[in-house]
């Protein structure tokens, strides 16, 4: 390892070879095609940690071109352009999120347009050899095999308590079980981590929505209190309908669409 | 097993508990209560009536209004009277204590005097129209494009009312029809405040677009072109006290604006007549008051009062820690309404007229005898102020309570009350005499933003982001009736003069006018 910084005092001794620029600029012309080249030759190890890298440099880039793309949007002073206000919330920054939300869930509703669509209307079937794994500690119940072991991420209430050995049927993992979900406005685009409720209707069979089991496609109910989202009567919206669009089991975290 | 009984139905059950709150009351006051000797007095003169008299210890304050209304020589149409008593000896009208039912329950039985004492009993009518709950929208009436910024009525009755909007155009509504009577072009920018001249014939509106226009109020007609002179939005109108002018056709008013001055301008020669300046920062309220002050609140922390005559600088008020975002003084009601009052009828004259506003200002203003002009100032510091400004710079009291900023505060009608509408998703009551807390009247589940007194101050309707009115009972302190319609927020309401009709509007475009 180099103990001082050589090149450096060697280039202010001797100032650059005549060629630098040039070389310079060639070689950074050339590092595309040189990391292509390497990127389709990597087998193995190699090739997973170039993709890391690889991944991680590309979220840096668009994290970048984002906050240019942020610094030249002109915000500030409501001109005659934005929505009016009384002149006490003029000179106030208000965060609109979750209002915006709000509205244009009301907008939506007001149409009554598309209530019973949902965002995923096909699920790939699942069966239960897949579902579900067959206990087989226990000489009784390896003999019978009555006792299943539910392999999908599962929704279970907050006053779940367990069954007795002897009667429970079928195990819902702990760590398997989720409480939370990130759920996306599909309009605005905005993503919130929102507490699930209950699980309303999972399209595979009807015992895996009373079991609460998680899967692309399940419909599940999420708390939108926090959003402050008002009904035409004046009362908060406590729950709304989510659509989970991932693979959970996959993923480890539950994503959903909110039904507006 | 034994068998069980099924669960009481909840008829019963109401009926179970409205028995044992009756027996509780019943139970209250002692029957081999002493007698009292108690003595009356006006709360507004501060005259004490000539001599003791015995009453029965658990006198209750509907007896006392009889007995009153027959020492007063009232009986043929007796006035409705609130009571309170005096805790010592002196005139200080804020060591009181009220007694909304009965003498026994509010002031024996605490302790605060024995039988044996004297009590004062401090007298105080209230108005004798009472004013019906509004409890349904009659109308919802579509006109305006953008969302309504201000609305106000005409001081006259409730059949005119006025609303400003972020189209440009400022409305005249016909309330008893419920149809639009004439829209006020002219503004280029969003008419952020609108305000009838107290004798009801002008609307005057202040807009984004940094001018002050003026309208006649029957026919809608612009009188004249738009008064330029701010050089940033205006942010609030007040006219000058009726029993202040110099002439019938006196035309003045005060604007107060973001570019940090206060204005007044003369409607007849059209003009800029003084600019205040001296706020560091957009001023946000301005009222003048019947005494000839004019006073301004800003975001530089400051109340200013100034000169209505010369527009000297007389006093600065400091002691809010941040933005001031509104002030109320205890005679809006009053000066607002001018010469109306709730019998319909108005004078001839100019002079009589002039009389009647000035008999009625005085009459708001007048506490143990003096007049005396009491000011609010709600802030960004979460505080209110309450402040006698013609006696003194320093505040009277601090009123605490709110958890966030206090966007809007007002004064009842007859000066006893003050409401506060906060963002904390509370309105607060407090005493007007002496700044107390009274209650925190829950309900809204966002913020409030503006709140308006009846006429006869015994109800109170409050706007909120959450899409709803909320009108509440002040002597209750509970929700009277609430009011939802408005499909968004609403940011303006105003309740008329006469008590009939409230008017609102908000970010739904529509003009909404509930009745009872």
């Amino acid at each position: 390892m180099p103990q001082n910084e050589y090149i450096e005092r060697w280039s202010k001794l001797h100032g650059k070879r005549l060629d630098h620029e040039e070389r310079t600029r060639k070689r950074i012309a050339r590092m595309a095609h040189n990391s292509s080249k390497s990127a389709q030759k990597l087998h193995g190890l190699r090739a997973k940690l170039h993709a890391q890298a690889r991944y991680k440099q590309k979220i840096q880039m668009k994290k970048q071109i984002k906050s240019h793309e942020e610094k030249s949007v002109k915000t500030s002073d409501p001109g005659p352009s934005s929505e009016p206000l009384p002149p006490y919330l003029l000179d106030r920054n208000e965060p609109k999120s979750a209002k915006a939300l709000s509205s244009a869930i009301k907008q939506k509703r007001a149409e009554k347009a598309a209530k019973f669509s949902v965002p995923l209307p096909k699920v790939r079937g699942i069966t239960e050899e897949e579902m579900f794994k067959v206990i087989k500690t226990g000489k009784k119940t390896a003999k019978k095999s009555w006792k299943r072991m539910i392999t999908k991420p599962t929704f279970v209430g907050p006053d779940f308590t367990r069954r007795p050995v002897k009667y429970e049927r079928f195990i819902r993992p702990m760590g398997l079980r989720y409480k939370k979900a990130n759920v996306t406005h599909p309009e605005l685009g905005v993503t919130v981590q929102l507490p699930i409720l209950s699980v309303k209707k999972n399209p595979q069979s009807p015992m895996y929505t009373q079991l609460g089991v998680l899967t692309k496609g399940t419909i599940i109910e999420v708390n939108v209190s926090e959003l402050g989202m008002v009904t035409t009567g004046g009362k908060v919206v406590w729950g709304r309908w989510a659509q989970i669009t991932n693979n959970c089991e996959n993923d480890g975290c539950v994503n959903a669409v909110l039904l507006v | 097993m034994a068998t069980l009984l099924p669960p009481k139905s909840k008829r019963i059950k109401l009926a179970e508990q409205k028995k044992t709150a009756e027996q509780a009351e019943f139970d209250l006051i002692p029957t081999e209560l002493p007698d009292i000797l108690i003595q009356f007095r006006a709360s507004d003169t501060g005259e004490d009536s000539n001599a003791p008299i015995k009453v029965s210890g658990a006198i209750t304050a509907k007896q006392l209004e009889e007995l009153l209304n027959n020492l007063l020589g009232t009986t043929d149409d007796p006035l409705p009277y609130t009571f309170s008593v005096a805790k010592d000896s002196t005139q200080n009208l804020s060591n009181v204590i009220d007694v909304p039912d009965d003498i026994y329950t509010s002031v024996l039985k605490p302790g605060y005097k024995t039988t044996e004492d004297i009590l004062t009993v401090i007298y105080t009518p209230q108005a004798i129209f009472r004013v019906r709950p509004v409890s349904r929208c009659s109308s919802s009436i579509a006109g305006h494009e953008q969302a309504i910024l201000a609305v106000c009525f005409s001081p006259r009755d409730s059949k005119r009312m006025v609303t400003g909007g972020g189209d440009n155009t400022a409305r005249i509504w016909d309330c008893e029809t419920e149809t639009p009577v004439k829209t006020l072009k002219g503004h280029s920018g969003w008419v952020l405040c609108v305000s009838y001249s107290p004798c009801g014939r002008y609307i005057a509106t202040g807009s984004y677009d940094k001018t002050v226009r003026l309208w006649d109020a029957k026919s809608g007609d612009a009188i004249g072109d738009a008064m330029k002179g701010h050089s940033a939005f205006v942010t609030g109108l007040a006219w000058e006290p009726y029993h202040l002018r110099d002439g019938e056709e006196s035309l003045r008013f005060v604007s107060s604006s973001k570019d940090c001055t206060v204005r007044v301008w003369d409607g007849r020669l059209r003009r800029v007549e003084m600019a205040m300046s001296g706020h560091g920062a957009s001023v946000t309220c301005v009222r003048w008051g019947g005494n000839g002050f004019i006073y301004s609140g800003s975001q530089d922390k400051l109340i200013k009062v100034w000169d209505g005559k010369d527009g000297k600088l007389l006093h600065t008020l400091k002691s809010h820690s941040h933005w001031v975002n509104h002030i109320a003084l205890s005679t809006d009601h009053v000066l607002r309404t001018g010469f109306y009052d709730h019998t319909g009828k108005s004078p001839e004259t100019y002079e009589e007229k002039k009389a009647l506003a000035k008999q009625r200002y005085e009459k708001a203003a007048t506490i143990g005898g003096q007049i005396i002009e009491r000011l609010v100032s709600a802030s960004d510091d979460f505080t209110m102020y309450l402040w006698e400004p013609s006696k003194d710079t320093k505040p009277v009291k601090r009123l605490l309570g709110h958890q966030k900023l206090v966007n809007h505060v007002t004064f009842s009608p007859d000066g006893r009350l003050i409401a506060s509408a906060s963002f904390d998703n509370h309105v607060k009551l407090w005493d007007a005499r002496t700044g107390e807390f009274l209650a925190s009247l829950r309900g809204h589940v966002g913020a409030v933003y503006q709140c308006a007194f009846s006429p006869d101050s015994r109800l109170l309707v409050s706007s909120s982001r959450d899409t709803t009115l909320k009108v509440w009972d002040a002597r209750k302190r509970k929700l009277a009736v609430d009011l939802p319609g408005h499909k968004d927020e609403v940011f303006a309401v105003d309740w008329s003069p006469d008590g009939m009709r409230v008017g609102s509007g908000g970010k739904d475009k529509a003009v909404r006018l509930w009745k009872h």
